[in-house]
């Protein structure tokens, strides 16, 4: 058995167990994350208004995502079934902001050095240090987006730790002139830098198709928000699925009802929940969420440039969807050039300097609010005592619509690059965490304080023997 | 020759929702209270590569978290940059950050690490325990006087 704790360079604490035979064939594999469900019994008896706030406490990679699915939820409680214009638009500023940053961050620093040396180079040379000695200016340039999006975020909701923007039925502020002209200063250069990007991500696709078209590629279905028209929409919709051909599995379901269409099952060895599509069954049901999938789902956005680059990667494969893990780079920087052209354009809508902030109308008992997560489709499910204290809190993250599709990639991978191997090396571990890195998982939030989180590796033999192990801080 | 008017970053992170992983950012939101001249406090969940913009703007920066183990109260000390074999945004170290500012931005801030020593992690609650308390008001008074002092190589000296 080997296995690799905690992964580097992904969001959180993960391992991978693979399970090896006498022929260091692989046997199994397996990734296993380490969730805290307590959070769903922390939030119980807590004051609905406070819970926008306290579920940023579950992920400190993105709460805004948290902020807003809850927010969205509590809308319903409060009977505010529309928000005013600059509330709603407030909202989606926050959203954009958020998943730009944490597309950059992913793209230039995490996985970058995989693109630019290879999944086999020397790890000496392939790390972030690398990439600044080879390509400074990419490294700048993601450090300086990567602000510009945590800059939005504090300006729509307030400080980093206590994000209190978005609230039940609307928004606390709107956005002055002053806060906006900073970043209308610096949007041109942004979106260069995107455009940039996009391209780079782009060419790396094309450029290694024989690695692209197999590596931790397989069949599956893939769900997301979309727009009533069929658009790519990351902060509210309603839900599509389609299955590997592109057919629709269901289209336009109010998400108020996601429970007649998603179901979630426990196995013995995982803390995490395996959701799947109820009418496809818990064997076949499995789909992928995330940057893919939506450009897989969404029938085109309406941003130009964005759907200049998505007419493109549909074109790929002919318009059928693209299961291809390592295309999810390029699906992300698509997103990041519809975000800041949406950012753009909402920059400019005086709509953001507006006054009427929140709606409020008949008080509900239960509220579920989704959004699209930069790692895919986030829902939060609520229910609401007369005494205002939460009674009920159900989530689904985004990692965790992703977890069988992690766990096949990794299964795959091991079996291309590792199986019937004598020896197994730095870069045959480093495929498996490329091909979990691809999916940008956020595992769990555990705490960082100093001295945790080492990173260890250990390698058992059949009769489960540790045969040697690794270890390096991170 | 130490600058008598230095600009002083000040970030304390950590996840307020896990008990005592919150003292990083509970003793920031202790300093911002206070005022200080000549500094700038910041507060966010983890450090982010982001942040090495920040130090690059300033000459001085101290990283502050909390610690599963060590000396208590408090521990002090001063840290040079290191490059990070590998990179996660969710545990970016103080020495990373560091590396960071140095190489992009050229930066020459002096930078220290203050680990609070903490007892209570990994449940979801919203507060800090009894002896991470103690520490924390420790680690307040320590901070306020170094920062009205500037005496940061003797203070580095004495713990």
């Amino acid at each position: 058995m080997l296995e690799i704790e905690p992964l580097t360079r992904v969001e959180g604490h993960g391992k991978v167990r693979i399970h090896l035979d006498d022929h260091n064939g692989v046997k199994e594999a397996r990734l296993h994350i380490v969730e805290f469900r307590g959070f769903e019994r922390f939030i119980k008896g807590r004051p609905f208004w406070e819970v926008p706030v306290i579920v940023q406490r579950l992920c400190g990679i993105c709460p805004v995502s948290h902020q807003l699915a809850s927010a969205k939820a509590m809308d319903l409680i409060v009977g505010a079934k529309k928000l005013t214009p600059t509330a709603e638009k407030m909202r989606r500023l926050m959203n954009y902001g958020q998943i730009m940053q944490s597309h950059v961050l992913h793209f230039f620093h995490l996985c970058s050095p995989d693109l630019l040396f290879g999944f086999d180079a020397d790890p000496e040379v392939r790390n972030i240090f690398g990439v600044i000695k080879k390509m400074p200016e990419l490294a700048v340039q993601g450090v300086m987006m990567r602000k510009y999006g945590q800059e939005i975020i504090k300006a729509t909701s307030g400080k980093k730790i206590h994000g209190t923007g978005a609230v039940p039925g609307g928004i606390n502020k709107n956005l002055t002139i002053g806060e906006r002209d900073p970043f209308l200063k610096d949007i041109a250069r942004m979106k260069k830098w995107a455009l940039d990007a996009l391209t780079l991500a782009k060419n790396y696709t094309l450029d290694h198709m024989d690695t692209v078209e197999s590596f931790a590629a397989f069949n599956s279905s893939h769900l997301s928000l979309v727009r009533e028209d069929g658009a790519l929409d990351l902060y509210h919709g309603n839900l599509r699925a389609i299955d590997a051909g592109g057919n629709i599995i269901f289209d336009q379901v109010d998400y108020q009802n996601y429970n007649d269409y998603i179901m979630e099952e426990v196995r013995s060895w995982s803390y995490n929940k395996f959701p799947f599509i109820k009418s496809r069954g818990h064997i076949d049901g499995w789909y992928r969420v995330g940057p893919l999938s939506r450009m897989n789902t969404a029938g085109f956005t309406d941003t130009p440039e964005a759907q200049k680059a998505l007419e493109e990667f549909k074109g790929l494969t002919n318009g059928k969807p693209n299961h291809m893990s390592l295309a999810y780079h390029w699906a992300r920087m698509i997103e990041t050039v519809h975000c800041v052209e949406k950012i753009e354009e909402l920059l400019n809508d005086p709509d953001l300097q507006g006054n009427d902030l929140i709606v409020k109308g008949d008080r509900a008992e239960e509220g579920i609010g989704l959004v699209e997560a930069p790692r895919g489709t986030l829902f939060h499910h609520y229910r609401v005592n007369e005494d205002d204290q939460v009674t009920y809190c159900n989530l689904i993250v985004s990692s965790t619509n992703n977890n069988e599709a992690m766990n096949r990639a990794v299964t795959k991978v091991a079996h291309d690059h590792i199986s019937g191997k004598p020896e197994i090396t730095e870069g045959m571990l480093n495929h498996v965490e490329v091909a979990v890195r691809s999916y940008d998982p956020c595992l769990s939030c555990a705490t960082h304080a100093l001295g945790q989180m080492p990173l260890v590796i250990e390698m058992y033999d059949p009769e489960g023997k540790l045969i040697d192990r690794k270890s390096k801080g991170v | 020759m130490i600058n008598p008017f230095p600009k002083i970053l000040f970030i304390g992170y950590g996840n307020p929702g896990r008990l005592d992983d919150g003292l990083g950012t509970a003793l920031a939101a202790r300093i911002e209270e206070a005022s200080l001249k000549g500094l700038t406090v910041e507060a966010d969940y983890q450090l982010a590569v982001e942040n090495a913009f920040d130090v690059s703007k300033h000459d001085i920066v101290i990283f502050a978290d909390a610690a599963v183990k060590g000396r208590e109260p408090f521990f002090f000390k001063e840290i040079r940059s290191k490059s990070p074999m590998s990179l996660s945004s969710h545990s970016v170290s103080p020495e990373a950050v560091l590396f960071f500012a140095e190489r992009m931005f050229h930066s020459k801030a002096r930078a220290y690490v203050l680990g609070i020593r903490g007892y209570e992690f990994n449940e979801y609650e919203e507060r800090l325990s009894e002896g991470a308390k103690k520490n924390l008001d420790a680690a307040v008074q320590f901070i306020v006087d170094l920062i009205k002092s500037n005496n940061f190589i003797e203070s580095v000296g004495s713990l």
